[in-house]
């Protein structure tokens, strides 16, 4: 039903949406900060990398100038927060508005196309793979690295401080902790992957473009509620697994709905059924304790 | 009995299908557009109806597959490798996101792109003269020195042009660069309003009142959703709003030189049948609209404080009438 191609490549999708889960965990999750930065900070990394690369840089020090570009953005967003104490949700929205003029400025044009430049993704394609495997290769190496760097740091004492933060900020800030500094650091972070994510993205895509952030907070959230549903976030290895295999579940379910013709199931149908499979995820038995709590209680 | 006259009919269809050879052989076109629009979708039933014209007929010798990644990137590029992994006979990408994203995905499939204004700049092809790869397409840069002549010939003594366009899309940016540096070659000024979304194309417009003699709308996605909007500016404010796209007169601007989506989707349907026999995109010059039509609204104009002379009248090859 699926062919081998749409499904290598709704894995590469999945594995790039990944490292955006991976962002709205520590934002959403750990910090209790609904974020909606990531909608202007995808397409800012994306933006970077792009820049750089046609300005003849190394594609992985462009990748990395990304993350810090991404990591600036969460750093304002929390700053407008704690420092000008404005409400986190509302911060989130202005850096995201702020960043689509900042993305057309450093772009210089709404669209820079990386089809014939060199990029991450061009010395692998010598290996003995077929051409819609070596992205996944790549990316499940990143998101793996990723991943285990993220586990060690919330292992950490700042990792653990971090979490203290966004559980329970009055008791951290009596246990000495500087919850500001933590959750500037930790939407920074965040935001830092998300930029990867659009830096990855725009590589594989073969363009930046500017419009490329629409509904990238959704889809993200999509991902991590569908993975927990499936992995128990128990622990911080099976939330960060959770985001993962959210994202790619969430990738599989639109190759499929791309291919259902069957069920009569079109592409015009695909918000529709994103919002369908949140909410069925929310709903889902095995996962009321740990999903609805957060979602429907009233935080004092 | 009924059986067996069936299976005799299809045994004689077979038959004939046989004999007509290759013919009958069943082709894939696999569409796909960035987001649904009705100038994107004239495109896509453009295509699907000269393939009709020339003897490809849907659900006969013909498969079209066609999805919209309905403005969602990450969507686009999953349409992509679904269509690079069914390996159709040739994959049509409508709009530069499309295309890019097809590009990146498909290696050896014969690509055509429509509705994309600089396709050299999107690094789609090396050369709009001889693409080289899988891939050529049709571009909707606009004929932009004949839209001025056509300008200047409605209003030979304006000498600022506003324009109002989205700076977020690639295809209005590159138009207006290029309408920039051609109206300073004729001593003229482009006065440009910026508005990212629908809602502000209203605010952009107003601010072009007093600054501009003129406002010439491009093939811009978001403005010309909004083009209703410019429009009762230019008409309030007396400031005639001439437009890129022959629909736009319809709804109430002074004149256009023919730029129709439809026809643009036409025109791509033909290179495709090219593809389907047998030729190589790679060696496909990359073409542009070829038909120009004049449209003009009188009773607009009137509303706008100009009158269309006669013989502009005369060379219309439609004169749209609403009197609102």
């Amino acid at each position: 039903m699926l062919s081998e191609i749409a499904f290598y490549g709704a894995i590469e999708t999945g594995l790039i949406y990944g490292l955006v889960a991976f962002g709205i965990y520590i934002s959403f999750r750990v910090l209790d900060f609904p974020d909606l930065t990531v909608d202007g900070s995808f397409p800012l990394g994306a933006a970077v990398a792009a820049v750089l690369i046609i300005g003849g840089w190394n594609p992985w020090i462009a990748t990395g100038a990304a993350v810090l570009a991404g990591m600036a953005a969460g750093a304002v967003t929390a700053l407008l927060n704690v420092k000008l104490k404005i409400l986190n949700l509302l911060a989130s929205i202005l850096t995201m508005i702020a960043l689509y003029s900042v993305n057309l400025r450093i772009m210089g044009r709404p669209n820079i196309a990386l089809l014939t430049e060199e990029t991450v993704l061009t010395p692998w394609y010598n290996l003995d793979l077929a051409y819609h495997q070596v992205p996944v290769l790549l990316f499940i190496i990143v998101v793996v690295v990723s991943l285990i760097l993220l586990w060690r740091f919330m292992k950490s004492e700042t990792g653990l401080a971090m979490r203290a933060t966004g559980a329970n900020p009055r008791m951290a800030r009596a246990q000495g902790i500087a919850t500001g500094a933590m959750i500037v650091l930790g939407v920074a972070l965040s935001n830092g992957l998300v930029g990867l994510a659009g830096a990855l993205f725009a590589q594989s895509q073969g363009a930046a473009d500017v419009t490329m952030g629409v509904g990238v907070i959704v889809i993200g959230l999509a991902s991590l509620i569908g993975g927990e549903a499936v992995i128990t976030p128990s622990t911080v290895v099976r939330a960060l697994l959770a985001c993962v295999f959210g994202a790619i579940i969430y990738r599989l379910a639109i190759a499929f709905a791309l291919n259902a013709d069957v069920l009569g199931l079109q592409a015009q149908d695909l918000n529709l059924i994103t919002a369908v499979l949140v909410t069925l995820a929310i709903v889902l038995p095995g996962v009321r304790s740990s999903v609805i709590g957060k979602f429907t209680r009233n935080k004092a | 009995m009924a059986k067996r006259t069936l299976r005799t009919l299809i045994g004689a269809t077979l038959l004939a299908a046989a004999g007509l050879g290759q013919a009958q052989e069943v082709r894939t076109v696999a569409i796909t557009q960035i987001v649904e629009h009705p100038a994107l979708d004239a495109v896509y039933q453009g295509v699907k109806d000269e393939l009709a014209e020339q003897g490809y007929t849907e659900g006969d010798n013909l498969t079209v597959m066609h999805e919209s990644a309905q403005g969602n990137s990450a969507i686009a590029s999953q349409i992509a490798r679904k269509f690079v992994g069914e390996s159709p006979d040739v994959i049509v990408a409508i709009a530069t996101p499309s295309a890019q994203t097809v590009a990146a995905a498909a290696r050896n499939i014969p690509v055509i792109f429509s509705a994309v204004t600089d396709p050299v700049g999107a690094k789609l092809v090396s050369s709009l003269e001889a693409p080289g790869a899988n891939i050529s397409g049709v571009s909707d840069m606009l004929p932009i020195e004949k839209h001025l002549d056509m300008l200047q010939r409605v209003m030979p003594d304006a000498k600022r042009i506003g324009t109002v366009y989205n700076p977020g899309e690639a295809n209005a940016v590159s138009l207006v660069n290029l309408l920039e540096e051609r109206l300073a070659a004729r001593n003229m000024e482009l006065v440009k309003a910026a508005a990212t979304k629908t809602s502000e194309v209203l605010g952009a417009s107003r601010s072009l009142v007093g600054e501009a003699d003129a406002i010439y709308l491009t093939t811009d996605n978001t403005v010309i959703s909004a083009a209703e909007a410019v429009i009762s500016v230019g008409e309030r404010a007396g400031i005639p709003v001439f437009a890129a796209d022959t629909a736009t007169v319809g709804r109430g601007a002074v004149a256009a030189l023919g730029f129709d989506y439809y026809n643009h989707g036409r025109q791509t349907g033909a290179m495709v049948v090219k593809v389907l026999n047998g030729s190589n995109p790679g060696d496909m010059p990359v073409e542009t609209m070829d038909t120009l039509d004049l449209f003009v609204n009188p009773a607009a104009a009137q509303r706008m404080g100009i009158t269309l002379s006669e013989d502009l009248i005369q060379d219309a090859k439609e004169v749209v009438k609403n009197d609102k």
